[in-house]
């Protein structure tokens, strides 16, 4: 089975009970995206799959043959970090840590989503595109819990980000 | 987890095939729900059937201008949608409401309304269910079920249905489009849903081994003034306290036509025909709604933690329907 993690091709054997959180972590030695809840309720093992924010733990590595992964690894360039990752240092936006990867992947699938004209459950107006208030970068969040609170720090750091895009 | 085989099928009838012939055999929409169960032991399938890539991810506008979308368009795509979010604005909200945005950039439209129960004593495998192993009890009746049923329930199931795309696909007399052994077929969506009686191991009314292709909505003008309220615990990211699902058309003050359904109350998506028989052809109030909803939750059997959903209940198809009838929500 081959998919492609960060712009590189892998092909690998795996048990198919293999996640790809696992497959990430055990077999490819990228350990950004976090083994939380592993259920799905806690987001910090979300990576993007082809362009979209998923939970990596309910996701089998056996589904992904010829698709396209984006892991917190793959967000900085060569030289220095991503806008968002830069925000993230200057706002202060995390305490412990464990749960940043997973914010971090969150936070860029969500602005794309905004910049798309996806609507959230505090959009107003359905049929408009929606302003990123606080409130909608909350809503939008909502997938990735932190357990040191860090959320006010976040928000800021999400906000600037998507002022500056 | 229990080893499995995987296969992904090169057609509908080719995925069909396979779950017909396996007795153990599970089809594997966006995974969300599924691979949870068998991280958990509840679900132990011999044979995954991925059916993402069959290509059933279209969203069509139809000829009698109703909308057939297909079982596996994500949840995501399906809120954004502009036809969905200008004709079926219950349905964008209700889908908008449902847990996270990565889940629903993996969950799928067939997948949502074949989810299982959040009943936690179905989660445990340590607890007797029969919804999860037939025969062994309930241990949900007589325990913690503040989150459980207050309409409809059995002796042998309390069990809710969890999805909220599934109520407002309810209140818009969706057609579910399976594709059997034998050939395809249309159910419509109020029979889709079984009540749990001696066999709440049945959910639906679906033949071993159906797969549901599309879901299709019919016109409906009137539900262009339509919406879904949900209370839940936290302010996203959860399940429902309660909900509902709310299309109405006013001619003057007169209710000339409304569509109600509820979740978190019953093992189905609870259309409430009793309560817009109430308020259909009267002078729209909010006293009228608050009646109308009474009448539908007159047959309510609260058990002993989760008697607040009838007031609950009540007071969301109240407001949903005096928002609507403001021309205060979309």
């Amino acid at each position: 089975m081959a998919f492609e993690v960060n712009g590189t091709s892998h092909e690998v054997t795996l048990d198919n009970r293999s996640t790809l959180l696992d497959t990430l972590r055990e077999h490819l030695g990228l350990i950004g995206a976090k083994k939380g809840c592993d259920h799905g309720q806690c987001g910090s093992c979300t990576v993007l799959l082809d362009g979209r924010r998923v939970k990596s733990c309910l996701v089998f590595a056996v589904t992904l043959d010829g698709r396209s992964v984006l892991t917190v690894e793959g967000l900085a360039g060569p030289d220095e970090l991503s806008p968002l990752q830069a925000a993230f240092i200057t706002h202060d936006a995390f305490q412990c840590g464990y749960c940043t990867p997973g914010q971090l992947c969150s936070a860029r699938g969500m602005l794309d989503e905004v910049a798309r004209g996806w609507p959230s459950a505090v959009t107003d107006d359905l049929n408009a595109p929606a302003e990123l208030t606080d409130a909608e970068i909350r809503e939008r969040m909502a997938g990735n819990l932190c357990r040191c609170a860090a959320y006010p720090h976040i928000v800021a750091a999400v906000r600037e980000t998507a002022a500056t895009r | 987890m229990r080893a499995f085989r995987y296969h992904r099928p090169t057609d509908v009838a080719d995925a069909v095939a396979v779950l017909t012939a396996e007795p153990q055999a599970a089809y594997l929409g966006g995974g969300t729900n599924l691979v949870d169960l068998m991280k958990l032991g509840v679900q132990r399938p011999d044979v995954l059937v991925d059916v993402t890539r069959l290509p059933l991810d279209a969203v069509e506008e139809l000829p009698d201008g109703g909308l057939r979308i297909g079982a596996t368009v994500r949840n995501s795509d399906l809120a954004a949608h502009p036809v969905v979010r200008r004709d079926y604005p219950v349905l964008a909200r209700a889908l908008l409401a449902a847990a996270s945005g990565q889940l629903r950039n993996m969950a799928t439209t067939g997948g949502n309304l074949l989810q299982r129960t959040r009943c936690v004593y179905f989660q445990d495998t340590g607890k007797p269910c029969n919804k999860r192993e037939p025969g062994s009890g309930c241990a949900a009746l007589h325990g913690q079920n503040r989150d459980l049923a207050v309409l409809d329930w059995s002796e042998q199931c309390v069990a809710t249905h969890p999805s909220d795309l599934a109520v407002a696909l309810a209140a818009l007399d969706t057609v579910v489009e399976v594709y059997e052994a034998d050939g395809a077929r249309d159910i419509p969506i109020a029979a889709l849903y079984r009540s749990p009686g001696t066999h709440p191991e049945r959910e639906t009314t679906l033949a071993r081994g159906a797969l549901i292709t599309a879901v299709r909505l019919p016109p409906l003008p009137a539900a262009r003034r339509s919406t879904y309220l949900k209370v839940r615990d936290r302010a996203s990211f959860a399940f429902a306290a309660g909900s509902v699902a709310a299309v109405l058309d006013l001619d003057g003050d007169v209710v000339r036509d409304v569509r109600l359904a509820y979740g978190a109350v019953a093992h189905r998506p609870w259309r409430a025909y009793r309560a817009e028989e109430e308020l259909r052809g009267r002078p729209f109030s909010p006293e009228l709604a608050a009646r109308a909803a009474d009448a539908e939750l007159a047959e309510a059997r609260p058990l002993r933690h989760n008697g607040f959903k009838v007031p609950l209940t009540r007071a969301i198809t109240v407001r949903a329907l005096s928002e609507l009838a403001e021309g205060t929500t979309s």
